[in-house]
């Protein structure tokens, strides 16, 4: 073997090294949600009644996330795109400041936003127990996603000549903005809401924080489960979580592999945790 | 003010509305709250003149540090290698390693007690290997390897977006003037991959430090910043202690973050 091929293959092993301590935990946990006795093994057989109580039990935390993440998403798209129009339209260096505020909550612990809010309208009657306090911590952790994405597609296109094309034609602001810019900005549209709807489905950070007993998502009933349900459950808990949150991630890879795979990263970055 | 101006200025005031009554506000409340406590605004400087909340901060970095450096090898290994290599498989390879890029923490927190939990894989391989029952979950060490399952996905991501753009020609610039791959790889690639790597590792060391859902599944006992302000906020309801750790918190975070988006774009300028 030459040097080059004996570096190929130990670059491989290290590769699928690497493969098999991220899948293996994932492939494990989903089967521990279908074992009947995880601490016996798979001799024990193979139930869906972990599945079942889950579903019997928990449902509507899954409900209530995707309640949310479309709740989510509707605002993000109301106040993302906007934003990302005017600020391509205005680069100058108050744009630039405010491009940089809006990242902050995601350069910011989850933890220190959600005490932010807390101290700030936890006395708020009303407001503090219902699903809109848990909303607002996920639009200012997702919104910065929704007009980076959009922000990069409109970079990437010349606005502004194709702006001025349809004014020269007679269109108006409201017919350009609608005709023109929206059509165009699809892609960005679409990557920014996929990775809108994934962050605000599996954000625990703030979410922990802001929950109350009576507005519970996905990652809170979770994090219940792990905290004081059996380990079949908390395995066949998050056996439904990886179902609902694939499919998500695999849209977001699908869609324009190259150019996901150049923004991505940094914009999933901070999430989650 | 023209009708354009006018216009952009509508289009930006619902969002200037929002963030300013939901994130500016409550960010200064915050900060006064902070100062509002028993220690008044020594409450600030107790992160590094009380030993406890020392120690908790060094234990922070620690882990956020150990972190960022055991990912970013990882991730440069792997990266570089799927970019050049082509091989059948590749695709569903990256497919696989980028699955856990959405996970929350708390799934995070469970998928190290799979690996190393009491009824973890890494202590039935333990055993059988004739060992002690490995079992480290429920430490700093799971808490290191739980912050590496997540930051993985996504630099390995970054460095492949970052080796498609090198230059190969360079690399065999290098080689046929007799270096070795080592020198190659130290001279050539590192070199160009030094941006992406500054910037990702700085997400890796953010992340990492500012976490909660990973420690929390893992135990409540692991003494890392997070789990130190949600305990004063939830047990001690110590709120103006909290407010302050937490404010502390996210300034090191944006710093850390600032700082490597000002030195990546130094080393693009000075490549350039």
């Amino acid at each position: 073997m030459t040097r080059n091929s004996v570096l190929f293959v130990l670059q491989l092993l290290f590769t699928l090294l690497v493969c098999v301590f991220l899948i293996v935990p994932v492939g494990m946990s989903m089967l521990a949600g279908v074992t009947t006795n995880y601490q016996v093994g798979l001799e024990s057989g193979l139930t869906l009644r972990w599945v079942l109580e889950v579903w019997d039990g928990y449902r509507d935390t899954l409900f209530a996330s995707l309640g949310l993440s479309v709740a989510c998403l509707i605002v993000t798209l109301i106040l993302g795109i906007p934003t990302a129009y005017v600020l391509v339209r205005t680069q100058n260096r108050l744009s630039r400041i405010i491009e940089e505020l809006l990242v902050l909550p995601i350069a910011i612990p989850g933890l220190a936003t959600a005490l932010a809010l807390i101290v700030t309208f936890g006395g708020v009657p009303g407001f503090r127990t219902s699903w809109l306090f848990i909303l607002v911590g996920h639009v200012l952790f997702t919104l910065p996603f929704m007009v980076r994405s959009v922000l990069a597609v409109m970079h990437a296109i010349d606005l502004k000549t194709l702006e001025e094309g349809a004014a020269s034609l007679g269109a108006n602001f409201r017919q350009r903005f609608v005709d023109i810019v929206l059509p165009n900005c699809r892609a960005g549209i679409l990557a920014g809401s996929l990775m809108v709807v994934t962050l605000s489905v599996g954000e625990f950070n703030m979410t922990w924080l802001l929950h109350t007993p009576l507005t519970k998502t996905l990652p809170v009933g979770l994090a219940d489960a792990y905290a004081s349900l059996r380990f079949e459950i908390g395995s066949a808990y998050t056996l439904i979580f990886f179902l609902l949150i694939t499919p998500l991630l695999l849209a977001i890879q699908a869609i324009g592999k190259a150019r996901v795979a150049r923004f991505v990263p940094e914009e999933l970055a901070t999430e989650s945790k | 003010m023209t009708t354009e101006t006018r216009r952009l200025t509508l289009l930006l005031l619902p969002t200037g509305i929002f963030f300013s009554a939901f994130f500016l506000l409550p960010m200064a409340k915050l900060f006064m709250i902070g100062g509002s406590g028993v220690k008044g605004w020594s409450a600030y400087t107790a992160i590094l003149t009380d030993s406890n909340y020392l120690n908790s901060l060094l234990a922070t970095l620690g882990v956020g540090l150990a972190t960022t450096i055991v990912t970013l090898i990882i991730s440069g290994i792997s990266g570089v290698f799927l970019q050049r290599h082509k091989f059948p498989g590749n695709a569903l390879l990256v497919s696989l390693l980028t699955l856990p890029l959405a996970f929350p923490g708390v799934v995070i927190g469970f998928m190290v007690i799979m690996l190393a939990g009491r009824q973890g894989i890494i202590g039935d391989l333990s055993e059988a290997l004739g060992h002690d029952r490995l079992v480290f979950a429920y430490s700093l060490s799971g808490l290191f390897m739980g912050y590496v399952y997540f930051s993985v996905p996504r630099t390995i991501l970054t460095v492949m977006a970052a080796a498609e753009k090198l230059d190969p020609r360079l690399e065999e610039a290098a080689r046929s003037l007799g270096a070795s791959p080592w020198r190659v790889l130290v001279d050539v690639i590192i070199p160009g991959l030094k941006p992406a790597m500054i910037s990702a590792g700085a997400i890796c060391f953010a992340t990492a430090v500012g976490a909660f859902g990973t420690a929390f599944t893992l135990a409540s006992s692991i003494d890392v910043l997070p789990m130190v302000i949600y305990t004063e906020f939830t047990m001690s309801a110590n709120f103006a202690m909290a407010s302050a750790l937490s404010f502390v918190l996210g300034v090191v975070t944006w710093i850390v973050l600032a700082l490597a988006r000002n030195a990546s774009s130094a080393t693009v300028a000075a490549a350039a």
